[in-house]
């Protein structure tokens, strides 16, 4: 399913991380610094745009191009395929599809360009995947204007200094069944929108996560995203989409796992040969191969068919949770291969290890993938 | 302004390089083929004179079908067009055949500016650049770290080893480049997609008016008459430090004359 301009990206994308960063990344992530210089050199190539229409300063492909992107960047490292990700599949897409034209004018072209991040508040410090029951920000309009309040976790691109713009999820009515959600636009800087300090994180150390405050926040009534009420339906596309990503990223660290050990049993001797001539480790290594070409086909699949505008949920969710487990199984191997080293931050499977655990939580625990999968066949409905 | 940059299909450093036990020419099967690292600097430089100066940025290339993959790469990164001088009859020409090839090519398409990379990573002879502008009676200004055009005069910034020298010539002219110069773009998406639509013209040896019997192997001026693998790296000399470590030390740096 690879066109020529596809396997030409991948190759540019790979030649990028190979050569701006896998030099500089350790740096970065020891320091808990998020790489400026990085994000705008991948901003100048069209990374951030690569699903955007070009009528937006985008680069007009699919998000098909995005996903081969993450997964070449995250071989190299995952704090800056996230940084991406999470800029473009939960920062611009959703207000490409849901947004106004006032709203996509304004915000997409400067996204596009990476000068601008986005991000997509929904996880609270009381619940993710638990919505709306666990969701406790609220959204009151007032004249013209939403008045939020509340707190969000773990958000991902929210504090950078070149963060333009949080899609906040919030309650807007409890009048029915079921809590109203809808999405509010936020722009950095609005008074009573808090970014707290950093988050110390076991992994993905040079992205920047941050908790998220909102009191009596007030932002125009314009600023709304999508209808008043259809906040659950379009996080959920977003998550779908998201998965799929996620699934490639971890594809990425699973591969990379793959290059490292391949090439450090080729180089290290033990017991008068190179360790990659006991069984032990080629077993190994190979049981990884198998693991990341097959997480890579239920990615592919998923994209396949999201592209063809065909149910995808399902595949999408099968993708994130094998291609997940395929990163922590890697990158626990490839440590174990690097032994010692392993075990040194210098080397970058101590950093694949600590990056790998998240993408088994992230975008929806693997426990959630399987309920989505169970839910898909109808089991324990 | 018409720039018509010189790139070069190299084999891949990062692989291992053979020559051809028959011909005693590279193995261009054996390794991936890959655009000179240096031509990437070319490339960006002439699409940075075109966005400062306007004009049209044509690629020139010769070598065998597979260099198509390095045409691509320059279109993507930006270049307007461009020109793949293909012929078997190429095969096996040495600096001086190549340059002619080259000329012969550059006269027919037609250029203000000719850039090139001072040299490849594969032949490394760096002659190039010279070599054309003798045969298109243009200047040359080599080893460029920095060009500037002002209207028909072309200034550069030339590394020697104790600086740079200010060089200046009138168009038209032979440019070549060091690494120095710039910070070669990755191509976009966009200029990826872009690259497919743009005009790829081949032309052979007849099409460029080259002679054939000034081309190739038989007509090469240098000829490799036997080559040999690297030995492999002998084991280091270990200098035991009695009190006396440093002018050991210096000894041996000063019996390889590095002192």
């Amino acid at each position: 399913m690879l066109g020529d301009e596809h396997i030409e990206l991948r190759r540019t994308v790979e030649e990028f991380a190979r050569e701006v960063v896998a030099p500089v990344i350790g740096d970065y992530y020891e320091r808990c610094e998020f790489p400026y210089d990085i994000v705008r050199k991948m901003g100048a190539m069209g990374l951030f745009g690569l699903p955007i229409p070009e009528e937006y300063g985008g680069m007009g492909g699919d998000y098909f191009a995005l996903c081969l992107a993450l997964e070449e960047l995250a071989r190299v490292d995952s704090s800056v395929a996230i940084t991406l990700e999470a800029a473009v599949s939960l920062g611009a897409m959703p207000i490409l599809r849901f947004g106004t034209a006032e709203q996509k004018e304004r915000w997409l072209p400067k996204m596009a360009s990476g000068e601008t991040l986005g991000a997509f508040g929904l996880t609270e410090p009381g619940g993710g995947s638990d919505v709306p029951g666990g969701m406790r920000t609220t959204a009151v309009l007032d004249g013209d204007e939403w008045v939020i309040n509340g707190t969000k976790a773990f958000i991902t691109n929210s504090g950078t200094d070149i963060t333009g713009v949080v899609s906040v999820a919030a309650i807007t009515g409890r009048g029915g069944e079921r809590p109203e959600i809808s999405t509010i636009l936020v722009p950095s800087g609005t008074p009573g929108f808090t970014v707290s300090k950093k988050y110390s994180k076991v992994g993905w150390s040079a992205s920047d996560t941050r908790e998220l405050s909102f009191t009596d926040c007030r932002v125009p009534s314009e600023n709304l995203l999508g209808e008043r009420g259809r906040g659950y339906a379009q996080f959920l596309q977003t998550l779908d989409e998201g998965r799929v990503a996620i699934a490639a990223l971890s594809v990425g660290l699973a591969q990379g796992c793959v290059d490292e050990s391949a090439r450090y049993a080729r180089d290290r001797q033990a017991f008068g040969q190179s360790i990659g001539r006991f069984q032990a480790i080629q077993f190994k290594i190979a049981d990884m191969e198998a693991r990341v070409h097959t997480a890579r086909l239920a990615y592919y699949h998923a994209a396949e068919r999201m592209l063809a505008c065909l149910p995808f949920k399902k595949e999408a969710a099968i993708a994130k949770l094998v291609a997940s487990n395929a990163a922590m199984d890697n990158a626990r191997d490839a440590t174990q291969i690097f032994g010692g080293y392993g075990f040194m931050n210098e080397f970058p499977v101590g950093r694949f290890y600590r990056d790998a655990k998240i993408l088994e939580i992230g975008e929806g625990t693997s426990e959630v993938q399987r309920l989505l999968i169970a839910r898909e066949l109808g089991v324990g409905a | 302004m018409n720039i018509v940059v010189c790139v070069k299909q190299v084999p891949d450093t990062a692989t291992e390089r053979k020559l051809r036990s028959d011909d005693k020419t590279l193995d261009r099967d054996a390794a991936d083929g890959v655009i000179n690292e240096l031509c990437e600097y070319a490339v960006e430089e002439a699409l940075k004179i075109k966005e400062a100066h306007g004009g049209e940025v044509t690629v020139l290339t010769m070598g065998p079908s597979k260099a198509t993959d390095t045409i691509r790469k320059a279109l993507a990164m930006g270049a307007d067009k461009a020109v793949h001088l293909v012929d078997d009859a190429l095969h096996g020409s040495d600096a001086l055949s190549t340059s002619y090839a080259l000329a012969q090519t550059l006269k027919k398409i037609g250029f203000d500016l000719v850039i090139l990379g001072s040299e490849s990573t594969d032949a490394r002879t760096g002659v190039l650049a010279a070599m054309l502008a003798e045969r298109l009676g243009t200047p040359q200004l080599t080893l460029a770290r920095k060009v500037d055009i002002d209207g028909s005069a072309v200034t550069i910034e030339r590394v020697t080893d104790y600086g740079y020298d200010k060089v200046e010539a009138s168009l038209p002219a032979v440019v070549s480049v060091v690494e120095k110069i710039n910070e070669p773009r990755y191509p976009s998406f966009k200029g990826i997609m872009a690259a497919k639509k743009k005009p790829v013209e081949t032309l052979g040896i007849a099409d460029a008016e080259i002679a054939a019997d000034q081309v190739g192997l038989a007509s090469a001026w240098s000829e490799v008459v036997e080559f040999a693998a690297a030995p492999p790296r002998a084991a280091g000399t270990v200098v035991k430090d009695e009190g006396d470590g440093g002018a050991k030390a210096a000894e041996f740096l000063a019996s390889k004359k590095f002192i």
